[in-house]
């Protein structure tokens, strides 16, 4: 198998390794740079727990070749924000409920975090359309679409306020 | 009723308080079972059964061990004890068939396809993945059979080594059924048929294990059930406290994780290598190999008088075991037990029967038995009220078991049952009719009430252990054995201390789920662990408050009755000036010998199973009760069913965290929806076509209306401060709640679960094939 030297940029830190070409991004996230927070549920596209920010844009990393983010920015749910400078949608997560067991919270951050990008002030449809890739089997949905209103509601006040 | 703002005797007790876990999982601190790496680990693969019957001639490993990377191969034959029987964190042997064969690795015969065969460990996965393929395996096929009806024929193929397929059978009688049905005015009969579910937590079975320094066999791993460390030890031939298993906060379990999945693989590896070595399933693996929810065939026939009081009820229920007995038992208790659900039904006749097959083995999943048969008699319940002229609220209103009505077996509910109040609130929470957005949608609404247990079988013999204790600082520890499997089990404990102590959420810390470390609390399965580790860690709480009380009240020349526990201060009644830190008064303690600390033990009510022909008695230490409401559309060109409104209001006893009880309802009831709509693991031959979850299909936020929770508190509970348990019963009546709207909208009552667009196709043209009224005209009628 042919490999290959990458240099990837997680969370804003430049981390180098040689991967072979079909490694997926999620595989070499997970074991060979210790990204753990970034979950593998299905390895297929079908769950949404792998998903990080590709230049900011929501990909499923099983179905993203490590190759090809080689130069590119990858955002986990730590680069979003920490417990001491969180972001808004990690503390509505937290304040709502919005997380049971955990293992889809990572991904349908991030998926919430594009949306967000692209549509500042979605409704409760938009909202569940935008994070319909992304699946959750403890909390039925309902507090997740509430804390990701809130935090929408919260970004738009802050650019005002800015 | 009272809510839980208006409950001023507790201070963080049915509150909203934000999990304590919920922090660490938002900014991906949380270490899941395959997040944990030591240096040198080992992968581990399962090479698994092709077929789903066969006997097995001969396994040659040669080939694989020779490769490159490999460290070890094993088959049955290097399993210390192979057979045993299978448990599940039980400390007292019930007896009566309820433990089963529990075999490790296949090696005379295989009963179900993805049975585990041979185990590989290498330094990489692809490694391990290329041995396991070339381990020669020579199968015989058999014929096998697939069906559980089949299976229960003379001359059927033999499962398993022994003479029968019968795994167990159940019966119940109260009353005469034959007498019960003579005095009915109406009676419906039907045939009500659910399919295999998945479990689907987002996270696979996955651990890791090693030798520990001191030769202790170590295994963390992804599982409800740490107490499987006996089972392991007692497959490895190791002493009991020789074999240490932790359980790190898990992706999910819903009663998958019940059943031991990887740990006697890692166990058996580990142990082989003297190396760490890590083993997780693929999403394929899980669906495949892993415990499936029990697919039914029941047959029930249900009578009524024509003032709309139930009078007779009869049941037969068929369970599909698949290739090993594992849980399916206990599974089948339980329906045969809330066969009738929250109904007084003074004549009751229930002949139950779980067979084994060559399909994938089936075993714990949320419900435990109370779904399959809630379907069956929710969906009888609505035929019985069309046919009287009742609605179905009203019908159901008639006959709803109180406090002190007998359940089949002749128990008598001696806990609060607020049925009638959740169904009146569910109702009414559907607000106004939606209008059908197109002429061919048509609208319906469906209610559905069930009951279910929460403790695990009083056969068993239950009991928890938890430990709290002060630091000299002021701050609190919690240690207890519970697996924190989303449901905020580890976060309600430390509530429950906080209110006791009082002291805040953050200065307290729990250690949970490991068998070394922390008091043994038993399983998180059967809505048992807030019931259970609750009032454990209750008791203890109580008892480290006590003492410090009496000092504080020795210190402060104060009566012990003055004396509050809040915000870190010894508070005194009438004497604010006297307040004190709490600090100082554990330090005192600590200073004098005064324990500060505190181990409790909490037992569930016992008995032991009788000998007798028929279930009797109590069988669970007691049960929740609450309603689901569903609105949906159906487009009646596609079949499609479109859920737009969903309640869900129990008694929930008394909230211990609202966000937790609200988020327990919330997913509880989309997994209703699940069975209802969505989900079916299908398989043909024994061979399972839906892998994947592009196949198995669960709900996604986009298929989801909000639910709406509706919390009653009747403080009637036999959990810390009269809660009852709630993970369970929240999904239990989803399905019908929504299969009900169902029939409601298009007039047609399916009977198969689930409600595919195919299915309600179907049924619509069979409909306007024969003469009877059209949909529209039908929709007409009950609007």
């Amino acid at each position: 198998m042919d490999m290959q030297e990458i240099e990837i940029q997680v969370n804003g830190r430049p981390m180098r390794t040689t991967v072979a070409v079909d490694e997926t991004l999620v595989d070499v996230l997970r074991n060979k740079l210790g990204i753990v927070e970034v979950k593998n549920g299905c390895g297929q596209g079908d769950c949404g727990a792998c998903t990080v920010l590709l230049d900011g844009e929501a990909v499923n990393s099983c179905l993203t070749l490590a190759v090809q983010a080689d130069g590119r920015q990858v955002t986990t749910t730590r680069g979003l924000g920490t417990a001491e400078d969180p972001h808004p949608l990690q503390t509505a997560f937290i304040e709502h409920g919005a997380v049971q067991c955990g293992f889809c919270s990572s991904g349908m951050i991030l998926a919430a975090a594009s949306l967000l990008q692209q549509n500042a002030t979605p409704t409760r449809d938009e909202i569940r359309e935008g994070i319909s890739g992304n699946l959750c089997r403890c909390t039925g949905y309902t507090k997740i679409v509430d804390a990701i209103e809130e935090a929408a509601q919260a970004e738009v006040l802050e650019e005002r306020s800015a | 009723m009272m809510g839980a703002d208006e409950t001023p005797k507790y201070k963080v007790i049915g509150r909203a308080v934000p999990r304590h876990d919920a922090r660490d999982k938002v900014f991906g601190q949380t270490k899941y079972a395959d997040d944990f790496v030591m240096p040198g680990t080992l992968t581990a693969k399962v090479l698994r059964s092709r077929y789903a019957a066969a006997k097995i001639v001969s396994i040659d490993t040669s080939k694989a061990e020779a490769m490159p990377g490999v460290r070890a191969v094993l088959t049955a034959a290097d399993v210390p004890h192979n057979e045993t029987t299978s448990k599940f964190g039980q400390t007292h042997s019930a007896g009566g068939g309820f433990e089963g064969l529990y075999r490790v690795l296949a090696d005379k015969k295989v009963r179900y396809m993805g049975e585990g065969v041979a185990l590989v460990a290498a330094e990489t996965l692809a490694q391990a993945e290329e041995a396991a393929r070339a381990i020669d395996v020579v199968y015989e096929p058999q014929p096998g059979v697939f069906d559980p009806v089949e299976a229960l024929k003379p001359g059927a193929y033999r499962v398993g080594e022994e003479d029968t397929n019968v795994v167990c059978t159940y019966k119940v009688k109260k009353g005469d059924a034959d007498a019960g049905f003579a005095q009915a005015d109406v009676v419906v009969e039907g045939e009500y048929r659910v399919p295999f579910g998945d479990h689907v937590y987002l996270e696979p079975e996955s651990g890791t294990a090693w030798i520990a320094e001191d030769g202790v066999l170590t295994i963390r791993a992804s599982t409800q059930v740490i107490e499987h460390f006996r089972d392991i030890a007692d497959i490895m031939g190791l002493p009991h406290n020789r074999v240490r298993v932790i359980a790190p906060m898990l992706g999910g379990g819903f009663g998958g994780k019940e059943d031991i999945t990887v740990e006697a693989y890692l166990a058996l590896l580990a142990h082989a290598t003297k190396q760490p070595v890590r083993l997780t399933y693929t999403r394929e693996e899980s669906i495949l190999a892993h415990s499936k929810r029990h697919p039914y065939v029941m047959r029930y026939k249900t009578g009524a008088t024509k003032d709309g009081k139930l009078v007779a009820m009869e049941a037969e229920i068929v369970s599909d075991a698949g290739g090993y007995p594992f849980l399916s038992p206990w599974v089948l208790l339980y329906s045969v037990v809330m066969a009738a659900g929250p109904y007084i039904v003074p004549n009751v006749k229930v002949d139950a029967v779980s067979a084994l097959t060559n399909n994938t083995f089936t075993s714990a999943y949320r419900g435990f038995g109370a779904p399959q048969v809630c379907f069956a008699y929710e969906s009888q319940m609505d035929a019985l009220a069309e046919k009287l002229g009742l609605t179905p609220l009203e019908f159901r209103m008639r006959n709803y078991l109180h406090t002190g009505d007998e359940l089949g077996t002749g128990y008598a509910l001696e806990s609060a049952v607020l049925t009638d109040q959740t169904a009146e609130r569910a109702w009414e929470a559907l607000g106004e009719p939606t209008q059908p957005r197109s002429p061919d949608e048509v609208i319906g609404r469906g209610i559905a009430s069930g009951m279910q247990s929460y403790g695990r079988l009083v056969y068993l013999h239950d009991s928890s252990r938890a430990y709290v204790g002060f630091e000299l600082d002021g701050t609190v520890v919690v240690r207890s054995g519970v697996q924190d499997i989303g449901g905020g089990q580890a976060s309600s404990i430390a509530q429950i201390s906080a209110e006791i102590l009082g002291v805040p959420m953050d200065d307290i810390t729990v250690y949970f789920g490991d068998t070394a470390l922390t008091p043994l609390a038993g399983t998180t399965t059967a809505t048992r662990m807030l019931y259970m580790s609750g009032n454990a860690t209750l008791k203890a709480a109580r008892t480290v408050r006590e003492a410090i009380v009496a000092k504080a009240s020795e210190m402060l020349e104060v009566d012990s009755e003055q004396i509050d526990l809040a915000d870190r201060m010894v508070r005194v009644e009438g004497e604010e000036e006297k307040s004190i830190p709490i600090v100082d008064v554990v330090k005192a303690c600590a200073s004098q010998g005064i324990p500060i600390s505190n181990l409790a033990q909490f037992n569930a009510p016992s008995r032991d199973l009788e000998k007798s022909d028929y279930v009797i008695g109590q069988i669970h230490p007691d049960y929740t009760f609450g309603t689901h409401a569903a609105e949906v559309a159906v487009d009646t060109k596609t079949g499609k069913v479109t859920v737009l409104k969903l309640v869900a209001a129990f008694d929930v006893g008394q909230t211990i965290n609202k966000l937790s009880a609200q988020g327990q309802l919330e997913g509880g009831t989309v997994c209703g929806v699940g069975y209802a709509l969505l989900e079916d693991v299908k398989m043909d031959q024994g061979r399972t076509v839906t892998c994947a979850l592009d196949t198995y299909l669960v709900p996604t936020a986009a298929d989801m209306p909000d639910v709406e929770p509706i919390m009653l508190e009747s403080h009637g509970g036999m959990g810390p401060f009269g809660a009852k348990g709630i993970g369970e019963p929240a999904s239990t009546s989803g399905a019908p709640a929504v299969t009900n709207a169902v029939a409601d909208a298009i007039g047609i009552r399916l009977t198969e679960l689930p409600l595919t667009p195919e299915r309600i196709l179907t049924a619509l043209k069979e409909q306007n094939a024969s003469s009877r009224q059209s949909v529209g005209e039908r929709v007409g009628e009950t609007a």
